[in-house]
């Protein structure tokens, strides 16, 4: 069952479709550009089994994607879908795929820095945040907490234009 | 009485973590529109977010292990306060900003310090959400870290608020040590995570200029359901609705 060629292709269908869900707070990403589906899985009675995984969480925006994905493999043709919440491993801005970060530097949100520099001794080190409006590096932090949990507010020097910064996690 | 005494040591464990993340976020969410400004308006509903969202997961799981059909929303809404189990410094009034400042500097040291640990807990769902939560915790304490700095080493008048916030609640945070059930290998032993936070805390007082204050009493009781009466006031405000329309969804 498992190396049927057909299952193979229909699960991939099915996973493609529930990737390109946009996400509902950051609409120009998909779900597939964040990284949070992990896995998808055909059950043998005809049912959709996916996992998904919060950015953060207390990410309120879980249930809406969690329906939007329902909706999606619904439409899809998948009569049963269940979503199953995943929390290890642990989300982190490093799944995020390049096409991803090109979309948010696009809409005016800096992408992510590496991961492993945000998690560090009891006051963190600073690192540079290219503003994605003018592009100058010459910017600073406002505040580590943005209007969404996984965004920071930013400015810029050069420009002078405020902006949102994905905070790497 | 709604039987929390005899719950499974692992159920006890995750719902005294949970009802800490709880009772902190109803705190915290308290600020919005009153911060001293917008920014702080934003950070400090956030932290509260995250530490809804630990809450959340603490509390399904508790519910889960004592198989009495208790979900979430009934182990949050349905219980008075002598069945909370969270340590008294997370109910205290949140005062003014410096004294929220310092509660949330000792409990997000702390509670990083505890997620660390669990990180390496035998039991997957509590390993799991420590895996989340302590990214999530790092900024909280960076948070805390930073106005403490600022306040503390600042103004005469920044400097001295700084110090009375401090000396309030300093005297709550004997009981984040205290020590809890026996679960080897499962929960972290609070003991073992004083240490490293006393470390963290020290440093930063330190480097603030402020003195590390040296209280003549320390609280007691919350862990076995004994509050201040503080916890009985932010519960009627947090169970009013959902007590009014019991079973309501939408």
């Amino acid at each position: 069952m498992v190396n049927d060629p057909a299952t193979t292709e229909a699960r991939a269908t099915l996973l493609a479709v529930a990737r390109s869900v946009p996400d509902p707070e950051l609409p120009v990403l998909t779900l597939g550009d964040l990284g949070v589906i992990r896995d998808l899985r055909q059950a043998g009675d005809g049912s959709v089994e996916v996992d998904l995984t919060p950015t953060y969480t207390g990410c309120p925006a879980m249930a809406v994607i969690a329906d939007d994905v329902r909706d999606a493999l619904h439409r899809a043709g998948a009569d049963q879908v269940r979503i199953r919440t995943v929390l290890a491993p642990a989300w982190t801005t490093d799944w995020m795929t390049e096409a991803g970060r090109r979309k948010l530097r696009e809409y005016g949100i800096a992408p992510p820095g590496p991961a492993a520099h945000a998690v560090g001794g009891p006051v963190q080190l600073a690192f540079s945040v290219r503003c994605p409006h003018c592009g100058s590096p010459d910017t600073r932090e406002v505040s580590h907490f943005g209007s969404t949990p996984c965004k920071a507010l930013w400015t810029c020097r050069s420009c002078a234009e405020p902006f949102d910064s994905f905070k790497a996690l | 009485m709604s039987g929390v005494r005899t719950l499974p040591p692992l159920a006890a464990y995750a719902l005294a973590l949970g009802d800490d993340a709880l009772i902190l976020a109803q705190r915290l969410g308290e600020w919005v529109a009153h911060a001293p400004q917008i920014e702080e308006d934003l950070a400090l509903a956030n932290i509260a977010l995250d530490l809804l969202g630990q809450a959340r997961t603490l509390l399904s799981y508790a519910g889960e292990i004592e198989q009495a059909g208790r979900d979430e929303d009934d182990l949050a809404y349905l219980r008075d306060d002598r069945d909370f189990r969270n340590v008294q410094l997370v109910e205290i009034p949140n005062g003014d900003f410096a004294v929220t400042i310092a509660r949330q500097l000792m409990f997000s040291a702390y509670q990083y310090e505890l997620y660390t640990a669990l990180l390496g807990s035998g039991d997957a769902t509590l390993a799991g959400l420590a895996g989340k939560a302590v990214k999530e915790v790092a900024y909280h304490r960076d948070h805390a870290v930073q106005w403490v700095l600022r306040l503390g080493d600042g103004t005469d008048l920044s400097h001295a608020r700084m110090q009375a916030g401090l000396d309030q609640v300093w005297p709550y945070t004997e009981e984040l040590f205290d020590p809890a059930s026996q679960l080897p290998g499962i929960a972290a032993d609070p003991a073992t995570l004083r240490p490293a936070w006393e470390q963290c805390v020290t440093s930063v007082l330190s480097e603030a200029t402020l003195d590390k204050p040296e209280p003549r009493w320390r609280s007691r009781g919350g862990r076995d359901g004994l509050h201040t009466e503080h916890l009985g006031h932010l519960l009627s405000e947090m169970q009013h609705l959902h007590r009014t329309h019991p079973g309501a969804t939408w």
